[in-house]
């Protein structure tokens, strides 16, 4: 499995080494890499079958719990086959629809490392791992929507997604360190062994919150389904495939994979189905008025996403297998919807809807594909969606909880698609003709292919359903860690159900007529909708996202407001009374006092030292001022060395050397010694610095009384010659010993280079 | 400054200087000296050829640019960790080979002097990059 997301990395950075020539067949290559690796872990389903689970893992820091866990289980399977069949085709799509633009490398770039990270998110059986290929999926969802990066919107939309997706992918973090912190390890076989201790947890509803705040987010939930609303401003293949088939469905995913975990707890059906509720019947109640076509099926896909969130909630057996169901359903129907859009926006050069008038009069085939894609949104028998319906219908119909509302919830949803299609479908077929398009049908006739495939599996997967089962059932046993047996028949015999059904296909085709050509109760209900939801969740997002940017700006200029005196006093004080703090917490003010007579040489030094520190501070002149500070420095080292520091010594002599050259660099640039600051300042300038001065006094007094044992000296000096070779204790300290100290050092030093290099000459550029 | 004196001197103090230099980084291990103080010493020297020449002459007749000192010399740091992982030990652990040319004397050479020697580099690089940002800075 790692295999498999190494040779999607390398070929993703190898996109950009195929030179032009060649560079027409890489979609179809890429397309055939998938397919490989489909059929690949298809050829484990016979395993999975039996309940075996494949994981490989690599140990990085197995203290932490970081390793790099790979488990192909049933629901990862089930992932695994959607993300990399639905990538096949999507990129045999894109070689016809992206071939007229700037930049495709660059796509492809982006939409294999995404089909890689998407692999690598169901793959990952260790959550912190799994985390980082969600924010990866993110990022890419971002680069993908902001394709076309000479569009404002795009780039709105863009940013709007990363800041939604993020903000969930954040909390969903904080609940995977709970999680962790509660058991103690990362791995998923550890959080399925200790669900019941998770579950009773004092901290299970906070975690469960944050849980879904990444769910939510990333499944384009209300109220945050706005961004997927935006995210249509993304070239066509990329809503196909991330928006509608995969990276949308990763919150689904998720809730599938933590169901064993945190699932079927009265909180969990108590937050899950409402939400999920109010979502697919928003989706859909708002796809109706739409007239562009992306936004329909952006809009549908809401609904599909919501209804699949409520199946999650309701925690029944049954709705778990209307759930996986429903998952292949809706990532035929749509992601074949999503690319019949983008043909016709290639086709008209429009995606409004009410433009299309008999565009597919003279393109049977065309017809054919849309029809069947729509009517199995509407769930109509023999297409696969109808056994989606009903299998979604009779898990409402059975759910322990509200499962009368939630099934006239469901059916006005199902009427509402039901309209939806055939308003679409009506409106692609009849009307005028207003386009002559014999030519530009001829030349997008290879967009055709990939729907086409979708629709012979959704119409084939209708007449002969069972043969999913075979991939749902494992999914299925790993939700109820048991055998799972699953018939999908399209002909239920006569029940409560077909009737249901029966009557949401009648509900739909009236709703459907009263809307159809009556364009006054269209707007009507348009304006109607607007004033409904006055909230613009779009426009109060940037609303909110701008006073915070302004918020943040005026908290940066109060703190970073580019005095470096104030910089400097405010890190002096502040230090200052950590010190002092620390000075008392550690055994009050006892300071060593135990002060005994050095030789007279050493006194004149100290007194040398003194007098021309004093100089240094009351001098007027900068040359004099920079001598009496190297005076000071080499009255030091002087000291340094009479206690037998003779590394340290002859470093501070080095440097005071080169302090006073560089020094007087500086002076040569700066004006003459001129009075800045008034008396007071200078008054309260000299309180702090003799005040910073008086506590590091007394930090080195107390150093002497305090001794922490055992002290690290006296295992330094015994290894240094026998461990570390050397006899030099300093040396082997640097460079052996605490040699990471040593690299910090070092890097700083580089660093501190760097920036005086660029400050400096940033200031000659703006002359 | 255009001092003959100091512009001729500084030919010969050349050698002195950089032997100084890599005497003190040698010796570092076992007595006073090391690649801090070493690297120091090789700073010092430019800047006695700066006040002798102009800043300007020295930059373009040094080869090799501060900040490509500084980058092989974190360079050297990050080798002289590679053989310790390579050996499996713990990272940064210090591998020692030793040579015996007599009876008495035994060289042994170590990652640290490599990861000496790229402090060595990097210090002489920051020192000369504060140098000449602040001397040819108009």
């Amino acid at each position: 499995m790692i295999l498999v997301l190494i040779l999607y990395l390398l070929l993703a950075f190898a996109l950009f080494l195929i030179p032009k020539k060649v560079s027409k067949y890489t979609p179809v290559f890429i397309a055939l890499v998938q397919l490989l690796v489909f059929g690949l872990f298809l050829s484990f389903l016979p395993d999975i079958q039996n309940g075996k689970t494949i994981s490989s893992l690599v140990e990085w820091m197995p203290r932490l719990g970081l390793n790099l866990e790979f488990t192909l289980d049933g629901l990862s399977m089930v992932s695994v086959l959607l993300i990399t069949f639905i990538g096949f085709l999507v990129f045999i799509y894109a070689n016809t629809y992206m071939s007229s633009y700037q930049g495709t490398t660059r796509f492809y770039f982006y939409l294999l490392l995404f089909s890689a990270s998407m692999l690598g998110l169901v793959l990952s059986s260790n959550f912190i791992q799994m985390f980082i290929f969600w924010e990866l999926t993110s990022i890419l969802s971002f680069l993908l929507i902001s394709f076309f990066n000479e569009n404002e919107q795009a780039r709105k939309a863009a940013f709007q997604s990363l800041f939604v997706t993020g903000l969930g992918g954040l909390c969903l973090l904080v609940a995977i360190i709970l999680i962790g912190s509660i058991v103690g390890s990362y791995s998923l076989t550890d959080w399925i062994d200790k669900a019941e201790l998770i579950k009773n947890d004092g901290k299970y509803l906070p975690i469960l919150l944050l849980v879904l705040a990444g769910v939510f987010t990333k499944s384009a939930q209300f109220p945050f389904h706005f961004w997927l609303l935006g995210a249509m401003q993304a070239p066509t293949p990329v809503s196909a495939y991330l928006h509608s088939a995969t990276m949308v469905k990763a919150g689904i995913f998720l809730l599938a994979r933590l169901y064993p975990i945190l699932g079927g707890t009265q909180e969990w059906i108590n937050i899950i189905t409402p939400v999920g509720a109010i979502t697919m019947l928003i989706g859909a109640y708002l796809a109706i008025t739409q007239i562009d076509i992306k936004q329909i099926f952006a809009y549908t896909t809401i609904s599909a996403l919501g209804i699949l969130v409520v199946l999650f909630g309701i925690s029944t057996e049954l709705s778990i297998k209307a759930a996986f169901v429903f998952l292949f359903v809706h990532a035929f129907y749509k992601a074949s919807l999503f690319m019949l859009a983008g043909y016709f926006v290639k086709l008209t050069g429009s995606r409004i809807i009410n433009s299309y008038g008999g565009i597919l009069r003279k393109n049977l085939l065309g017809l054919i594909i849309v029809a069947v894609a729509l009517l199995s949104m509407a769930g109509i028998p023999p297409m696969f969606g109808f056994i989606g319906k009903e299998l979604i219908y009779e898990a409402k119909f059975e759910a322990p909880w509200l499962s009368s509302l939630l099934l006239i919830l469901g059916i006005l949803t199902n009427v509402l698609m039901v309209a939806v299609s055939l308003l679409v479908l009506f409106k692609l077929y009849l009307g005028e003709a207003k386009f002559d398009l014999g030519v530009a049908t001829k030349k997008y006739k290879l967009l055709l292919v990939s729907p086409g495939i979708l629709a012979v599996l959704s119409l084939g997967l209708g007449l002969f359903p069972d043969t999913l089962s075979g991939i749902i059932e494992p999914a299925l046993s790993y939700i109820y860690s048991g055998e799972a047996v699953i018939k999908l028949k399209l002909w239920h015999g006569f029940n409560t159900i077909l009737l249901l059904s029966a009557l949401t296909m009648l509900l739909g085709i009236f709703l459907f007529a009263l809307t159809y050509k009556n364009k006054r109760l269209i707007k009507g209900w348009q304006r109607m909708n607007v004033r409904l939801f006055s909230i613009n969740f779009n426009r109060s997002f940037s609303k909110g996202l701008s006073s915070f940017i302004k918020i943040s700006a005026k908290n940066t200029h109060f703190i970073q407001h580019g005095y470096i005196r104030y910089y400097l006093t405010t890190i002096i004080v502040f230090s200052s009374l950590l010190l002092l703090f620390q000075l008392y917490i550690t055994r009050g003010w006892e300071i060593n006092t135990n002060f005994s007579l050095q030789p007279y040489y050493i006194s004149g030094v100290v007194c040398i030292i003194t007098f021309s520190s004093l100089i240094s501070v009351f001098s007027k002149d900068g040359l004099f001022t920079i001598t009496a500070m190297a005076v000071t420095g080499y009255g030091i080292s002087l000291i340094y060395l009479y206690y037998s520091a003779v590394d340290l010594a002859i470093t501070q002599i080095i440097v005071e050397t080169l302090m006073v050259v560089m020094f007087v660099l500086v002076l040569r640039k700066l004006p003459r010694f001129i009075v800045v600051s008034s008396r007071a300042t200078k008054i309260r300038d000299g309180i702090i610095a003799l005040t910073f001065g008086l506590i590091m006094a007394m930090l080195a007094l107390k150093a002497l009384n305090v001794d922490i044992h055992p002290s690290i000296a006296d295992f330094l000096v015994e290894n240094s010659y026998t461990k570390a070779h050397g006899k030099n204790v300093v040396n082997v300290i640097l460079v052996d010993f605490r040699a990471l100290d040593t690299l910090g050092e070092v890097t700083v030093l580089v660093i501190a280079a760097l920036g005086v290099f660029t400050l400096l000459n940033v200031k000659k550029v703006r002359k | 400054m255009n001092s003959v004196i100091l512009q001729i001197a500084s030919k010969y103090l050349r050698i002195l200087f950089l032997m100084f230099a890599i005497i003190a980084l040698l010796r570092g291990h076992n007595q006073p000296g090391g690649g801090f103080i070493g690297g120091l010493l090789a700073a010092l020297y430019i800047v006695f050829n700066t006040l002798a020449f102009t800043s300007k002459q020295i930059k373009d007749r040094l080869k090799v640019s501060p900040e490509a000192y500084m980058g092989v010399g974190l360079l050297c740091v990050l080798l002289s960790f590679l053989p310790s992982v390579l050996s499996g030990a713990p990272l940064m652990q210090g591998v020692w080979v030793s040579y015996s040319i007599s009876d008495f004397e035994v060289i042994k050479l170590g990652t640290p002097l490599l990861f000496d020697l790229g402090v060595f580099i990097a210090v002489m690089g920051v020192t000369l990059m504060f140098l000449f940002t602040l001397s040819t800075h108009k």
